[in-house]
């Protein structure tokens, strides 16, 4: 029994066993339910198996959903327990693993997944590319990032969660302060994640530097392509210190080192430093992309080019540059003294010039402009105003000196959300809303969607504001409880109800997905929102081989100049089509790295060694395995071609 | 309409802020380097709204004034590439606002990191300010006691603070005199703070340390300096001398209430201040040791000195 009692979770609430039941329950019914429907091959051979970034874009997807869901109740029950002052909803161990959950799946499970949607599914079609670079290694960095994600859902009902903070600074996350398993699976779940990440990176930038169509020049680049490319390039240079980090944390935690304990030399803040040496860039990473949905999204319903054009490109390329430059404004507490303060409190703020660039650009994107108001335009047209003030607040922050009041505290908390919420999780609805006629041949409602983007506003506007004044008034963040006498009570409460808001929100969205998905019209154009680059070019749904034949490139908007300016976009004629072949190794060296993971969080060494033999086996025989990919014939896609007109006009 | 509205709820914001019923702790300063920190914020606030409300104003414009709906059926907006003066105002204003401000933060930095202004000729009261799970310790060497969970200070004397931990990385905070410095197991921090007014504050470790975090909490009183003489005297008739027994006790983790004692921690179990980085040190060993061997604090005696 002894086996197994390191299983068990040290911290049970009736809440965690209500979640195992519900989870399992989940599981078995997803499972008896592809049975019934007979629907284990095509799961194996559609979607396991596939190399179509398209594929895999809809995949991520779905993982970000079920994540923003996930994190969304871990979101909802802080609140609740923060809404009364020594409210007992949740006890402090509860607490402590719920905001630790709730922040890595938002940042890590949730947000880049949603992120790495929009890459796989738009990059390509945006520069008039079949695929990506490296079609496998895409596979291989989805069920990477799946896998990670898996394990680290797991940690709740297996072994116990993380609860030392999505920051996870030692000493606090090291054996001495921390005795459960909760950090190893943040280790090594993120560490599997992270490394599906670092090969997105390398795989897209190359994608977009070697892949673009004829005529498309970098300064031709739609700005989506380029935020992409530029969060990309990011990715490539921080996540490497991530996986260093995480490293060394899990040796220090399994294998008895002393990097960064309180004892022989370990060095408590090194932690610190590594973690936003790549915790800073990697909010950029997130942002960038969705600055280019916004771009896109205000040019198409402004029916006009996007304002300064050049400069959005300078000021990405500048905020990626500095991103790398400000890490130490995470802690400028620390007691590094005035000097490096000033340093970083400068680089900081420096950021700011480059994003006010951007607003002010969208802003006048809408000058001289026709603006329809869709729901991605309402998303966008919320989010200059909510972002700014996050922004603003941002610049606050980094006045080092002030900042001495501000850390730790609540005042920080609203700062992070305001701009991430409108930022971040806004440009994904307003993405997945403006993209989802490409997607699924259908749109989504557009009255459910403007009251969603209306009802979420109000709920973050009263669910985050009132944290700034907490903030001021001595409130720390990650405080389970407070006592009545602080005077936190009103304010709290109000953040409850605004979170409560912001719920009801995201179910009118699942609910907007059902009623479009039941009685929204499939007889739509491929191009319904009269927009203005490639992706909207090529036929709904979009067929294996994106574009039959490659288009050709003149602007910055090659599908605006065809439709207006008579610009040909596709010239010649049709050629049989080189696409790679399915593969199922990705999936099944996915399950050996989940299996390595699983040991690795419990330290069953045998088990390990099997999954790295797994692994390896995996590398192996790609190594040894001949496959020159396949051919799609003329017919086949004059066939396609035909069907597919045929249906959409 | 919606931006009316959403400026509504942020003035809303800002004047509950400004003007609400309590003023909030931060922005109630009782001493100098709050004050310092609290105008600055003030300043910041001042001028972020302006930002603000530049960019609403231009939002609410454009959308007023091209709406589809505002417009003929067949306008055709124009193919605008961007304008250099325009550009150049937008980058131009930023960078003077973020010069301003970076200007304002150095002076502040060096103002805060330093003895607080006007109490410069005075010799600062040194105070070691040890966080363990989940208490804080204060030592007074010059005094030769030590307390637990509370702290009492001279008003209108500069207070150097010597931050360390025994654990997790903590941070002192006492809102209303200043903020916070972390306070870390293998380097000693400092902070300097001083109280202009004789009163109670709060105070907190700000920066979580696991379970009993919530309620790492300290109450600071400020009185006159004869009455803090006054105190220093009554420890010295009443406390008991706190030793390495009573002491390794009090770090087991835990709630405790208030406790004093004469003698400090110090004595047996020096903070680790090292001139040398921090490569080879650790909680117990003091300065003169370098072998990573000994964490036993038996084996130094060494006041620590500073």
């Amino acid at each position: 029994m002894d086996f197994f009692e390191r299983f068990a979770v040290p911290h049970p609430s009736f809440l965690i066993y209500a979640s195992m039941v519900g989870i399992g329950l989940t599981m078995i019914a997803i499972v008896i339910g592809i049975t019934y429907f007979k629907k284990w091959g095509y799961l194996w051979s559609e979607w396991l198996t596939t190399v179509d970034h398209k594929r895999i874009g809809i995949m991520y997807l779905l993982s970000a959903l079920l994540m923003l869901f996930r994190g969304g109740v871990d979101a909802i029950m802080m609140r609740s327990q923060l809404a009364l002052p020594d409210n007992t909803l949740l006890d402090s161990q509860h607490y402590n693993e719920i905001f630790t959950t709730h922040g890595v799946v938002m940042i890590l499970f949730m947000a880049m997944p949603f992120i790495m949607f929009f890459f796989n599914f738009i990059v390509p079609l945006q520069i008039g590319a079949r695929d990506v670079a490296f079609p496998r290694l895409n596979a291989i960095s989805f069920w990477l990032f799946f896998m990670g994600m898996g394990l680290f859902n797991l940690s709740f009902i297996i072994g116990g969660s993380p609860d030392a903070g999505w920051t996870s600074y030692f000493p606090l996350a090291g054996n001495e302060f921390s005795s459960s398993v909760g950090t190893n699976y943040y280790m090594i779940a993120i560490q599997i994640a992270g490394i599906g990440t670092l090969l997105t990176g390398i795989n897209f930038m190359t994608t977009i530097l070697k892949m673009r169509a004829p005529g498309m020049t970098l300064m031709k680049m739609p700005m989506f392509t380029w935020s992409a490319f530029i969060a990309n390039v990011i990715i490539v240079f921080a996540f490497p210190v991530l996986t260093v980090a995480l490293a060394m944390g899990t040796m220090d935690r399994l294998f008895g080192t002393n990097f960064f304990t309180t004892v022989n030399g370990g060095m408590d803040m090194l932690w610190a430093n590594l973690f936003w040496v790549w915790g800073h860039p990697e909010v950029y990473i997130l942002i960038l992309p969705a600055f280019g949905l916004y771009s896109e999204i205000i040019s198409t319903f402004a029916k006009r080019n996007l304002y300064g054009y050049k400069s959005m490109v300078a000021s990405m390329v500048l905020i990626s540059l500095l991103s790398f430059f400000v890490w130490a404004h995470h802690f400028f507490t620390m007691g590094q003294g005035a000097l490096t303060n000033s340093i970083f409190s400068i680089t900081t703020m420096a950021i700011a010039v480059p994003t006010g660039v951007k607003i002010f650009n969208w802003l006048f994107t809408l000058w001289k402009g026709k603006i329809e108001f869709t729901t991605p335009m309402l998303y966008s047209m919320l989010f200059i105003p909510l972002f700014t003030l996050g922004g603003v607040t941002g610049v606050m922050l980094a006045m080092s000196a002030a900042d001495y009041q501000y850390h730790n505290t609540m005042f920080l908390v609203a700062h992070f959300h305001n701009v991430i919420i409108p930022g971040v999780v806004y440009a994904m609805l307003a993405g997945l809303t403006y993209y989802w006629p490409k997607l699924f041949g259908f749109m989504l409602n557009e009255k459910l969607g403007k009251w969603t983007a209306w009802v979420l506003s109000i709920g973050f506007v009263l669910a985050f504001i009132p944290m700034y004044i907490t903030g001021l008034d001595g409130q720390a963040r990650r405080m389970y409880t407070y006592s009545e006498s602080t005077g936190f009570g009103l304010l709290n409460m109000v953040s409850f109800v605004g979170a409560a808001i912001m719920a009801v929100g995201f179910v009118l969205l699942v609910y907007n997905i059902y009623y479009s998905t039941r009685y929204a019209s499939r007889d739509i154009s491929n191009d319904p929102w009269d927009a203005r680059s490639l992706e909207w070019a090529t036929h709904t749904p979009v067929p294996e081989y994106n574009f039959a034949i490659t288009p050709q490139v003149n602007t910055t908007q090659p599908f605006w100049d065809s439709k207006k300016n008579g610009h040909q976009l596709f010239k010649g004629k049709i050629e049989k089509i080189h696409m790679p072949n399915n593969s199922g190794l990705p999936f099944i060296m996915g399950c050996f790295f989940f299996v390595f993971g699983f040991a690795m969080v419990f330290s069953m060494w045998p088990l390990v060694i099997i999954g790295l033999i797994g692994i390896l086996a995996c590398l192996a025989y790609r190594s040894f395995e001949k496959d020159h990919g396949r051919y799609i014939s003329v017919e086949e896609i004059e066939e396609t071609e035909t069907k597919l007109r045929g249906a959409k006009q | 309409m919606k931006m009316k509205w959403a400026l509504f709820t942020m003035l809303l914001a800002l004047g509950s802020v400004l003007s609400g019923c309590e003023p909030l702790l931060v922005l109630d300063p009782k001493g100098p380097q709050a004050k310092t920190q609290a105008d600055d914020i003030m300043l910041s606030i001042w001028i972020m709204s302006a930002i603000v409300i530049a960019v609403f104003a231009i939002l609410i414009f454009m959308l007023m004034k091209y709406r589809a709906s505002k417009q003929s059926k067949d306008y055709e907006p124009p193919h605008i590439e961007g304008n250099a003066i325009v550009e150049a105002i937008c980058v131009g204003i930023p960078v003077i606002i973020v010069i301003f401000l970076s200007i304002l933060s150095v002076k502040s930095n060096y103002e805060v990191e330093a003895t607080p202004a006007g109490y410069e000729d005075q010799e600062p009261l040194v105070i070691y300010a040890s966080s363990s799970n989940w208490k804080w310790h204060f030592s007074y060497p010059e005094e030769n006691i030590e307390t637990v969970n509370y702290l009492y200070i001279p008003a209108n004397r500069p207070i150097e603070f010597k931050l360390y931990s025994f654990g997790p990385i903590t941070s002192f905070w006492i809102p209303q005199l200043g903020g916070q410095k972390y306070a870390m197991s293998d380097m000693v921090t400092t902070l300097h703070l001083a109280a202009d007014v004789e009163g109670e504050f709060d105070g907190r470790n700000a920066n979580f340390s696991g379970e009993g975090f919530a309620k790492n909490t300290f109450q600071v009183t400020s009185m006159s300096q004869a009455d803090f003489d006054d105190w220093v005297k009554e420890v010295h008739e009443t406390a008991k001398p706190i030793t390495e027994e009573t002491f390794d006790k009090l770090l087991e983790p835990g709630h405790l209430g208030r406790s004093t004692y004469t003698g400090t921690h110090l004595e047996f179990s020096p903070a680790p201040e090292h001139n040398h980085g921090s490569q080879d040190s650790n909680t117990e060993e003091s300065e003169h040791q370098h072998h990573d061997s000994n964490h036993t604090d038996e084996e130094s005696n060494h006041h620590s000195n500073h």
